[in-house]
């Protein structure tokens, strides 16, 4: 059971879950666009304009069908995807100067009302004999799982951690959306037959054979590694968080303390940056610097979230790298140095007080997970090749999605191709039998 | 598209060319008409119904700005139930529709009566005129001559009400049977010494019949139209007819804005029809004064309105004065007669239009907002006119195909950006008729 006191529950919804006569005058507006652009920006393809007539008609257990039926993580989607830069950015009201649908809390209003109200809307397909092996419990795996267990297959998923659900529980910004949130749609999805092994690490805990004696097929699903490290002195200093590590606390937990820091800077230019950032402004932290070693320019990071983080007072350092982390024991300061566009020192470091740094300049990659499987597979540099279509690795048992065959994307890419790897795996046990 | 708002419910159309007077600022407007007789500051009566049920509230609307009020039916006291209303919601606003099975006034007669002398002694210039529904000669020449020493202004006899009422012999009952309908009429202008209109029900094959029934009785005028036989909707738990009465239900009268073009054309039928010649009171569905206007346009003489008062309270009769005012300013009038009526010379028989006259549908492609409405609603709904061309979200118009329906601005969401143009084809004005005459029917049929 998650704790009731953690950090994260201190931020609320910053887009609260709507009333149903306000999702029903947001829905009258949508024009049922014909081939509608928000369709199409959506890497699941959910019929959008057909949900939202759905909530209109007072059918929201129809309009979560619908969602569900083309995104399993329907549910987390409404509430973490970057629709800005998605659906909501093609809404066509954005040409006619009024503001777009809001499909995401629309998304989100027909979902809750089937989660939360515990209404199931799926179950297992007439069994198949055939089990696959999920390896990760994020996102990808569970929407692989899913769509396998509705095609009749026994789907197990093996987490190495303590929560199912991957980045949705440990990893979201918590004014999008809170851990409990991720294991009810966890717990929802898992109705139908998946079966979970928490607490196991695939090619420690269980060896890559014995999966592969057990199972027809493995889905990998893993997402990314630890955060990466500066390699800069002082790392190690007690206040010097990697980004992901110190978000899983934030969401998790009540080891850090966001009220007993004064100064905070960030270390990145992504998105895993502005989220910490934003986070720790939000929970209360006076000062937060976001320190890039580029331009606004280059920042991977989504522009309307630079904007937000701005307007709450996250402050940005450009063209700074650190040297060093300083501190007696316990970290203090950041020394930084100016950069040129070539990333060069220019100019003498100087210091920036801080009593916490995040710093989110990528994780690392599964590359010594990957070395272990019989037979090899091929990645590039711990990215998982797979095939467009089918969603396939090089090794013929060995489908892949998410972040450790992308290398990074949102919920709902890792959604979408873990649900068209199941109908992959699927499509090759009913031509091949599953003979490898 | 009319008064440069299209937005706000007016009908999506080829209004065709309007003379544009521009704003004439502070020129003085006079509202007043008359109706069979019947005078008043405006042309806006509260119609018979729950508005009018007590002096307070008849009064509290004449306060606020209505011209007129008709008093809910007298009559004997009846019993009404729970529930009474429903309504018809559409694209997230209530009431598009709105259905009652109300029956008349549940007071006893001397307390209306005493309350109408005392409105009409407090308000003088208002015209206030008592509706009435009994069932014998005597009946009628009792609570004529006892509701006449009110001082009212006249009378309203109701042959509409098509629910409860009817099952007893009257309202609609009597609406539907002309020559009943011509009867009691006569009964009421024996008896009567002021005014006496005739409301009609809509619950007919053709309104002609029970006016000239009205006409031939004597009456002064008509009002039209009372409400429309219906049923609302059915709860999809209790399968209940809405309203509910005890897990039971039955037809009311249906009325509000989405009964207004129903309303509109019969009252235009009565003012095509030569051989009709009284004045009409116009009720159904009137809630803006772009409802008004187009009932003024049709010959109305004063107007009725219950539904909007009962959604929005008295209040309402203030944006359906200005706007009437403000229009008139804009078009240069003084006075509701110098233009009432001024639509029914345009409305011809289906076989007298033109149909040598030709739209072609043209878009804005920078006004589109690509959500291809227009395409889905030709391909699918009309004539196939519209294609998407490759690499771009906006439709392009196949001209020499299009028919000119008009659908594809119906649906456009954004003002302005499709609009309908004129082909010209050099060819004289041929109708249906002209071809009948012609002997040449046989090109292109009606259907």
């Amino acid at each position: 059971m998650l704790a009731t006191d953690r950090v994260e529950t201190r931020l609320p919804d910053l887009k609260p879950a709507l009333t149903e006569a306000q999702a029903r005058a947001e829905a009258a507006r949508c024009l049922f666009c014909h081939d509608a652009p928000c369709v199409a920006a959506c890497p699941t393809a959910i019929d959008i304009p057909m949900f939202i007539r759905q909530i209109h008609s007072g059918n929201p257990v129809g309009a979560a069908r619908t969602i569900f039926e083309a995104n399993p993580l329907g549910h987390s989607c409404a509430r973490v995807c970057p629709v800005e830069v998605l659906c909501v950015g093609e809404c066509v009201y954005n040409a006619k100067g009024e503001p777009p649908i809001m499909i995401g809390r629309l998304q989100r209003h027909a979902t809750d009302h089937v989660v939360h109200a515990g209404i199931q809307l799926f179950e297992a397909g007439p069994s198949t004999g055939r089990a696959i092996a999920c390896v990760g419990g994020g996102p990808a795996s569970l929407a692989c799982a899913h769509e396998l267990v509705r095609l009749g297959h026994r789907a197990v998923i093996y987490e190495k951690g303590t929560w199912p659900g991957g980045l949705n529980t440990d990893g979201v910004a918590p004014y999008k959306m809170h851990a409990e949130e991720s294991l009810a749609e966890v717990e929802w999805l898992s109705e139908i037959g998946i079966v979970w092994r928490l607490g196991v690490e695939v090619g420690r805990d269980v060896p890559w054979v014995e999966l592969e004696r057990e199972f027809d097929a493995v889905f990998l699903g893993a997402g990314l590694g630890a955060d990466s490290a500066l390699g800069v002195e002082g790392e190690d200093l007690p206040g010097v968080w990697g980004a992901t590590a110190l978000i899983e606390a934030i969401k998790t937990g009540r080891q850090v303390d966001p009220l007993s820091v004064y100064s905070a800077v960030v270390i990145g230019g992504g998105n895993t940056a502005i989220d910490a950032a934003r986070e720790l402004k939000l929970l209360g932290v006076p000062e937060v610097r976001v320190v890039y070693r580029r331009g606004p320019e280059s920042m991977s990071a989504y522009a309307h979230e630079r904007e937000h983080a701005t307007a709450e007072g996250v402050a940005f350092t450009w063209r700074a790298v650190p040297v060093a982390f300083e501190g007696n024991g316990r970290l203090n300061a950041v020394r930084l140095t100016t950069v040129d566009r070539g990333c060069n020192p220019v100019g003498e470091p100087f210091r920036v007080p801080a009593d916490l740094v995040a710093v989110a300049v990528g994780q690392g990659r599964l590359e010594t997970l990957l070395a272990g499987i019989p037979g090899g597979i091929a990645h590039e540099r711990g990215h998982v090749r797979v095939d467009e279509a089918t969603g396939r690795t090089s090794n013929p048992k060995y489908w892949a999605g998410g972040d450790l065959a992308n290398g990074g994307a949102e919920v709902v890419n890792a959604a979408a191709e873990g649900k068209r790897a199941a109908r992959g795996i699927h499509e090759w046990l009913e031509r091949n039998g599953g003979s490898v | 598209m009319r008064g440069g708002n299209p937005g706000n419910g007016a009908p999506r159309g080829n209004g065709g060319p309007r003379a544009n007077g521009g704003p004439r600022p502070g020129r003085p407007v006079d509202l007043s008409v008359e109706c069979g007789g019947i005078r008043s500051p405006n042309p806006f009566w509260l119609a018979s119904g729950p508005p009018t049920n007590t002096a307070g509230q008849v009064m509290r609307a004449f306060d606020m700005g209505w011209g007129g009020a008709v008093w809910k039916t007298l009559g004997d006291p009846i019993t009404n139930t729970a529930s009474r209303y429903g309504a018809i919601d559409y694209q997230g606003r209530n009431v598009a529709g709105f259905n009652n099975i109300e029956l008349i006034t549940d007071r006893p007669l001397e307390v209306n009566l005493r309350e109408i002398a005392e409105v009409k002694r407090r308000y003088p210039g208002h015209a206030l005129v008592a509706s009435l529904m009994v069932e014998t000669r005597d009946d009628w020449r009792d609570i004529i001559r006892r509701t006449e020493d009110t001082g009212c202004d006249g009378f309203e006899l109701n042959f509409g009400c098509p629910h409860g009422m009817c099952e007893r012999g009257m309202g609609s009952a009597v609406g539907q049977e002309p020559r009943l309908l011509e009867e009691i009429t006569g009964w009421a202008r024996e008896f009567a010494s002021i005014p006496v209109l005739v409301k009609l029900t809509p619950n007919i094959t053709d309104i002609l019949d029970p006016a000239m029934a009205a006409q031939r009785g004597g009456a002064h005028g008509v009002s039209l139209i009372n409400t429309i036989k219906s049923v609302i909707a059915i709860d999809h738990d209790t399968f209940s007819p809405i309203p509910s009465v005890a897990g039971q239900g039955t037809s009311g009268g249906y009325c509000g804005p989405a009964v207004k073009p129903i309303a509109l054309h019969m009252v235009t039928r009565l003012g095509k029809a030569e051989e009709f010649r009284l004045p009409v009171s116009a009720i159904g569905g009137i809630h803006t004064w772009e409802d008004a206007l187009d009932f003024l346009l049709m010959g109305a003489s004063s107007l009725q309105v219950c539904t909007a008062a009962m959604h929005y309270g008295f209040r309402i009769v203030q944006e359906m004065t200005r706007g009437l005012e403000e229009w008139m300013r804009e078009k240069g009038y003084s006075r509701i007669e110098e233009f009432r009526g001024r639509a029914l010379p345009n409305y011809e028989e289906w076989g007298d239009l033109d149909l040598n006259y030709r739209i072609v549908a043209e878009i804005d492609p920078v006004l589109c907002i690509g959500c291809q409405l227009c395409y889905a609603a030709c391909e699918d709904g009309a004539h196939q006119c519209i294609a998407l061309p490759a690499g771009t979200r906006v439709p392009r118009i196949k001209q020499d195909e299009c028919v000119g329906c008009n659908l594809c601005q119906i649906v456009c969401p954004v003002e302005g950006c499709i609009t309908m143009v004129e082909v010209e084809r050099g060819l004289p004005k041929e109708s249906w008729n002209d071809r009948v005459a012609a002997g040449t029917a046989g090109a292109g049929g009606r259907h």
